[in-house]
């Protein structure tokens, strides 16, 4: 099944087309890998995949029904479930607290129940905290789940980042250079639980400069330059195609 | 929850402290404020939203129920809950459009909402009594006038640990976490489902509720009000307290109104300077513990042990 479909889906910002006239599908269980220069429009693709931006023009399908999510949460509960590339943690919780607050879509709490400390909630409290608990041992951060977020690592926050957007169980997960700034260990460590995402059956989208990983975990990858499509498909393929070489290496003398 | 019993044992015990009535009246008047800074901490300290306008809210409570009381013979606990269900409407209609903005922007428009409700109290003279103020009956129930300082006393004290309790579950639910994920990163809550205008206005009109029932209290309390209590000023006392007893605490909100409300009227010789004691106290906050008193507190008794 196409799980998202993009027609026609542009972003202008004044006189700049950051992205423009883009069409594509991602098929549902794949690691759909977008890759392109910098500023070739890669976050703005998923800023507006996740409702931060509005589209200037074109549209979205999620499982073949238009999405219809207008602010960025109605996106989250739609089931698109996302990481940045610069940090967005909060730092005022621990890292169990960060988890759980990406549960929030699946808690249902009235204001007078929050209140009044009601024993439906403390039971359903202490699922999500097990929950939050077996998703940071997933990503590997088990044995910081009361650590304050601002003690954390760098690495530990890239992965802090997963489990949160892990804990809102989105149908798509957009991930926004997940391996950036990590060291090679880190790097392989993140591969290794990409693919640990996809086999739960979780659609993966990943925004990546790191080709070996790139190469190595992707089912299909879309080349961005200029805010366009350069190129699509296999990874091998797009790995020899001249249009992609030349865009990242510059156009050769001849 | 060690905290709440902790707090129940200091109400419980002040009374052998407190020697006169003037004692409990500054008692009263912290238990009054600690309210106020308890919502305004969910405001300020967990969803991160400032507001300068608070006693705005704690002007419609206190003048509400005042005007329905005294001029329209409404029985008090009617108008005590009609003034503080007008300060939480207020707080839903004008939240509404300036909770999208944010930092400065918001502070200002908190700011103009709270000098626009101190001139309509201040010149409204028709029902406010202008700036010489109004009397207000006593809060009576059932015929029966709530009367006396130790009775008061006691009302406060109860209301307090309510308002705390209250306080304490929400932060602690999955609301509260939201709140504070609001905080913590705006664009990340969203993307977690979080619908952050909704959580922004609900901070905002629960501590505009708890200010303006606090400021209906004061009202009956007191039998008497100015727009004093309305004012900028007064709005700026009330987040003072709460930046200095600590940000996100809500120990640190009952500590700060405590402190504030207590060493102003100990210290008489000052009371000429009252602001720029105030001053002096948010400067030196910022600068030595920018986390506030109780919060810096703990983590020294953290390190310690």
């Amino acid at each position: 099944m196409i799980l998202l479909r993009a027609a026609g889906l542009a972003k202008k910002f004044g006189g700049v087309r950051a992205v423009e006239a883009l069409d594509f599908e991602i098929r549902e269980g794949q690691v759909f890998s977008i890759i392109g220069p910098n500023g070739a429009g890669k976050t703005t693709l998923l800023n507006l995949l996740t409702g931060i931006y509005r589209p200037s023009a074109g549209r979205l399908w999620l499982a073949e029904r238009p999405l219809a999510a207008r602010a960025p949460h109605e996106f989250a509960a739609a089931g698109i479930g996302r990481t940045f590339q610069n940090l967005q943690i909060f730092f005022n919780m621990s890292a169990l607290e960060n988890v759980m607050a990406g549960r929030h879509l699946h808690e249902r709490c009235s204001l007078a129940a929050a209140l009044l400390r009601a024993p439906r909630l403390a039971r359903a409290e202490y699922a999500c905290r097990r929950l939050a608990a077996e998703l940071l041992e997933f990503v590997g951060l088990g044995a910081y789940a009361l650590a304050a977020a601002d003690a954390l690592p760098y690495g530990a926050l890239k992965r802090l980042e997963i489990a949160r957007a892990l804990a809102g169980e989105p149908r798509l997960l957009l991930l926004d250079e997940p391996a950036a700034g990590l060291n090679p260990s880190e790097i392989r460590d993140i591969d290794r639980l990409i693919q640990a995402i996809a086999a739960r059956g979780i659609t993966v989208v990943l925004v990546e400069h790191n080709m070996k990983l790139v190469m190595g975990v992707s089912h299909h990858v879309l080349v961005l330059d200029y805010g366009r499509k350069l190129a699509e498909g296999a990874p091998d393929a797009v790995r020899n195609d001249p249009r992609v070489i030349e865009a990242y290496l510059g156009a050769g003398e001849s | 929850m060690r905290g709440l019993l902790a707090l129940a044992a200091v109400v419980l015990l002040a009374p052998l402290a407190l020697a006169n009535n003037y004692h409990y009246e500054i008692a009263i008047l912290v238990g009054l404020n600690a309210i106020v800074c308890v919502g305004l901490n969910l405001l300020i300290g967990y969803a991160g939203q400032i507001s300068l306008g608070h006693a705005g809210f704690f002007g419609i409570g206190a003048y509400g129920s005042a005007i329905l009381a005294a001029r329209y013979g409404w029985p008090p606990l009617a108008s005590l809950a009609a003034a503080t269900a007008a300060a939480a409407l207020l707080a839903w209609l004008v939240g509404r459009p300036i909770l999208r903005l944010r930092g400065h922007y918001l502070a200002m428009a908190t700011l103009g909402l709270g000098i626009i409700i101190s001139i309509v109290l201040t010149t409204e003279d028709g029902y406010t009594g202008g700036p010489d103020g109004m009397s207000v009956p006593p809060l009576a129930v059932a015929g029966f006038a709530l009367a006396g300082e130790r009775a008061w006393y006691w009302l406060v004290g109860v209301l307090l640990l309510a308002t705390v309790w209250l306080a304490l579950n929400l932060i602690d639910s999955p609301v509260g976490r939201a709140l504070r994920a609001l905080h913590g990163s705006e664009v990340a809550a969203e993307v977690a489902g979080i619908d952050s205008a909704r959580h922004k206005l609900l901070a905002f009109v629960l501590s505009a509720a708890i200010a303006g029932l606090a400021g209906a209290l004061t009202a009956h309390y007191a039998g008497f009000i100015t727009p004093g209590k309305a004012t900028f000023l007064h709005s700026i006392e009330l987040v003072v307290m709460v930046v200095f007893g600590g940000l996100a605490s809500t120990f640190g909100a009952v500590v700060g109104a405590a402190v504030l409300t207590a060493l102003p009227q100990l210290l008489t010789v000052f009371k000429e300077y009252e602001m720029v004691v105030f001053g002096g106290v948010m400067m030196l906050t910022m600068i030595f513990m920018p986390k506030g008193l109780v919060p810096t507190l703990a983590a020294l008794a953290g390190r310690r042990r």
